[in-house]
């Protein structure tokens, strides 16, 4: 099969056919690539519903040279030959993406100073690059009751964005379904209908697949700042996934265990219940190094000096 | 007298049974069809017919037909649009009432005519007393050998079912529709691929309106061009239109496209005029999501020119100055009527529907409700007319379906074209009505 030419804010790509905008933006890197708050490339059917990476068609191929009428997700629209796309150079879209920030964080109740995702939020991500100075809303906020997924996740629902991931997860990685959306519009809620735990062993991956603090871990729930802990990669022998994670340390202290992610914030493979909450103790894995946060987002900004892991070797 | 096509029977007592639909001459195009055309030729004649979908969007039919993969290996599926819930819009729910069998026939034709099988009318679950009289009339039709295996002997088949909806607006959107029809949550689907080719069970599938179906009959019976030679040529045949509102003649008429919206409203033929010898004030003309005019944008559109009931004359002036046809709902409102308030029953309507699936129309809707409510009880701002537009202007193109856009638009032109009385709300801090 030919590759394809596409042209995303001037610089050009060749990719696969069946690709989408927004991986060949990713197979460009940097600042072309679209911000995705509910696609997942790992969970079939993903995305198309935030918004956020909506971009210009400037130009539909080379055959049909016709700009797309509409901004479109990048994210579910596949690439064409000559295909000319605009995402930053295009103060259109930069407006849109501004505009569904301000939609994100309309109902969001900006209790970063008390959730556990602050630091690796993408929201908050988004926010800081897109969103307005100032709120324009003066309407009451909508708000939920937290809830026990299980004894390992809490939801909060107040703070979801609805991206589905996880509804996906429950879907696509476990067995058995018990875990959904109920209601419409504004009024939409992450349920397990409604008081089934999710009950299965890779339910925790909800967990990483969120993109904010609407998931959480109940074992690390207010024990740090995720920019207090530092990050290392870690494995052991598990029999129910890869065993690769990362550890999140405090001194000695393991306080949490998730998958590894890469620069999109993406897991590179979803790990098992029993790897993310009932090892904790330092002998249960061989660490390996410092994890590298490719990512830009307040976690990045702190160092993963190798001293803290020599001084980890040393014990 | 107009152009009778659609209701031509309507007021015949029991032209919901077989019998004496049948005796009027029913089912003769599906004789006509499976004995003598092919199901391209039925496509062709749709074709040449012109005939635009009923159901708001008014894509022409037969082109829509034409995408159909057959190329698949997969069953092809029809499936009938009876959803029917846009406020204003009650057209659908009159044929199925009280000519079932009419839809029925064209449900058969329009199988045909793209090689299904199976075939389905999704109906909206509040009208389940619509839902029995059709199952019945499916019953008889099934007894009388027009549905089932081998109709008529010549080798079709087809099966007809018909699934009730739960409640919710949004499953008329299409591809929403498909997804509930499937037993799932209606969340509509992101475009592309259109149902032609991914379509119910992942198969091809064409999704067309009630009005649209039930005009089959005819057009297969007199042709494609007699269709054709009805309207104003770019909007050929007959439209239902449901008039409401402040009108002294509310309810369905059958219209040939072209009628001057003035006759329309005034002639003792149709709505009668308005109430009480008032004035008139505003319509809102193809259903709640299309563009409000004021009275004088109505009847004439910025260049002088008469408005007429058409696609294409009512789109005039695009959104600056004109509306749509939409679905043929027509709300007539005369002096005495709030515009905010009607405003904001239209925006609890759209929030209340939103599925909530993207963000722009979740958040969107609401924000807008709450604004409307607040300006409507005597609490707005200036700055929250200003903020309303840009909300509507944010929301609009930005959604995975059309209804972010339905949403947008009463906001977006009330504002345009009653600016003032949004203003008074605020200058008095009450509402003036
Ligand atoms: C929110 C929403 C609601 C809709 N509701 C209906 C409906 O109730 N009935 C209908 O025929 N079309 C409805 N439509 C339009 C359908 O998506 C589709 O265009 C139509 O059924 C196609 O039939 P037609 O080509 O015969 O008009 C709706 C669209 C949207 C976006």
């Amino acid at each position: 099969m030919p590759l394809l030419k596409v042209t995303i804010d001037n610089i050009e790509v060749e990719v696969e056919a069946g690709t989408t905008i927004l991986n060949a933006a990713r197979q460009i890197g940097g600042s072309v690539v679209p911000p995705a708050m509910c696609y997942y490339s790992k969970l079939e059917g993903s995305g198309g519903k935030c918004r956020t990476c909506l971009v210009k068609v400037a130009q539909g191929s080379a055959k049909d040279p016709r700009p797309m009428p509409k901004l479109v997700a990048s994210c579910r629209t596949l690439v064409q030959d000559g295909m000319v796309v605009q995402n930053t150079t295009s103060p259109e879209v930069m407006e849109a993406r501004g505009a569904i920030t301000e939609f994100l964080l309309l109902n969001h109740p900006l209790d970063c100073p008390v959730c556990d995702q602050a630091g690796e939020c993408h929201l908050q991500d988004l926010s800081y690059e897109h969103g307005l100075e100032e709120t324009r809303t003066v309407e009451e906020r909508r708000t939920f009751e937290p809830i026990d997924i299980g004894d390992k996740i809490k939801l909060h629902m107040t703070r979801c964005i609805l991206c589905y991931r996880c509804v996906m997860v429950a879907d696509q990685l476990t067995d058995q379904r018990v875990h959904g959306v109920l209601g419409r519009g504004d009024h939409c809620e992450i349920s397990t209908h409604i008081v089934k735990a999710v009950d299965n062993d890779f339910s925790g991956n909800m967990i990483d697949v969120c993109p904010v603090g609407a998931l959480t871990d109940q074992t690390f729930r207010f024990k740090s700042r995720v920019w207090f802990t530092k990050p290392f990669d870690a494995h052991r022998e598990c029999s129910k996934c890869s065993g690769k994670t990362v550890l999140w340390m405090k001194g000695d202290e393991i306080l949490r265990v998730t998958g590894r992610k890469d620069k999109y914030g993406e897991l590179e493979e979803f790990i098992c219940n029993s790897c993310r909450f009932e090892h904790k103790e330092l002998n249960d894995w061989t660490v390996t190094g410092p994890r590298v946060i490719e990512r830009h987002s307040v976690i990045s900004q702190n160092h993963y000096e190798t001293t803290a892991f020599s001084k980890l070797k040393k014990g | 007298m107009a152009k009778q096509i659609l209701l031509k029977n309507i007021e015949v007592p029991g032209l919901a049974g077989f019998d004496v639909y049948r005796r009027l001459g029913g089912y003769s195009a599906v004789e006509k069809a499976l004995k003598g055309y092919t199901p391209d030729q039925v496509t062709d004649e749709v074709k040449k017919s012109g005939l635009k979908g009923r159901g708001g969007a008014g894509f022409p039919a037969g082109m829509k037909w034409s995408f159909i993969d057959k190329k698949s290996d997969n069953p092809r599926y029809f499936v009938c649009n009876f959803d029917e819930s846009e406020p204003g819009t009650f057209k659908d729910r009159h044929i199925g009432q009280l000519n079932p069998h009419q839809l029925i026939e064209g449900m058969i034709l329009g199988s045909y005519a793209l090689g299904a099988n199976a075939a389905y009318i999704y109906i909206r679950g509040e009208l389940f007393y619509v839902l029995n009289i059709i199952e019945k009339a499916i019953n008889e039709a099934y007894k009388n050998g027009f549905l089932g295996e081998n109709i008529l002997g010549s080798g079709y088949s087809l099966n007809l079912y018909c699934h009730p909806g739960a409640g919710a607006y949004i499953c008329g959107e299409e591809t929403a529709l498909l997804e509930s029809l499937e037993g799932k949550r209606g969340n509509p689907r992101i475009k592309p691929p259109f149902p032609a080719i991914v379509g119910l069970y992942g198969c091809p599938t064409v999704v067309n309106n009630v009005e649209t179906i039930a005009a089959l009959p005819w057009i297969v019976n007199n042709g494609g061009e007699a269709y054709a030679a009805i309207g104003t040529g770019a909007s050929t045949g007959t439209k239902l239109i449901s008039a409401c509102g402040h009108i002294n003649k509310p309810g369905i008429y059958e219209i040939e496209l072209g009628l001057p919206v003035e006759e329309f409203i005034y002639s003792d033929e149709y709505c009668g005029g308005i109430r009480n010898g008032n004035s008139l004030k505003a319509v809102v003309a193809g259903g709640s999501s299309v563009p409000i005019l004021p009275a004088d944008l109505i009847l004439k559109t910025a260049k002088g020119e008469p408005r007429l009931m058409s696609y294409e004359s009512l789109a005039e002036g695009g959104f600056q100055t004109g509306t749509m046809l939409g679905s043929g709902g027509f709300i007539v409102m005369d002096h005495t009527t709030c515009i905010v308030k009607n405003l904001l029953t239209f925006a609890r309507f759209y929030r209340h529907e939103s599925c909530g699936q993207c963000s722009p129309c979740r958040e969107g809707t609401g924000w807008m409700e709450k604004i409307l409510m607040r300006i409507e009880g005597g609490q707005g701002t200036m700055k929250d007319i200003n903020l309303l537009t840009d909300i509507a202007k944010n929301i609009e193109g930005n959604t995975i379906c059309p209804l972010g856009d339905a949403a947008a638009w009463p906001v977006a032109s009330a504002i345009r074209h009653f600016r003032e009385e949004f203003e008074e709300h605020v200058k008095l801090q009450k509402c003036p009505f």
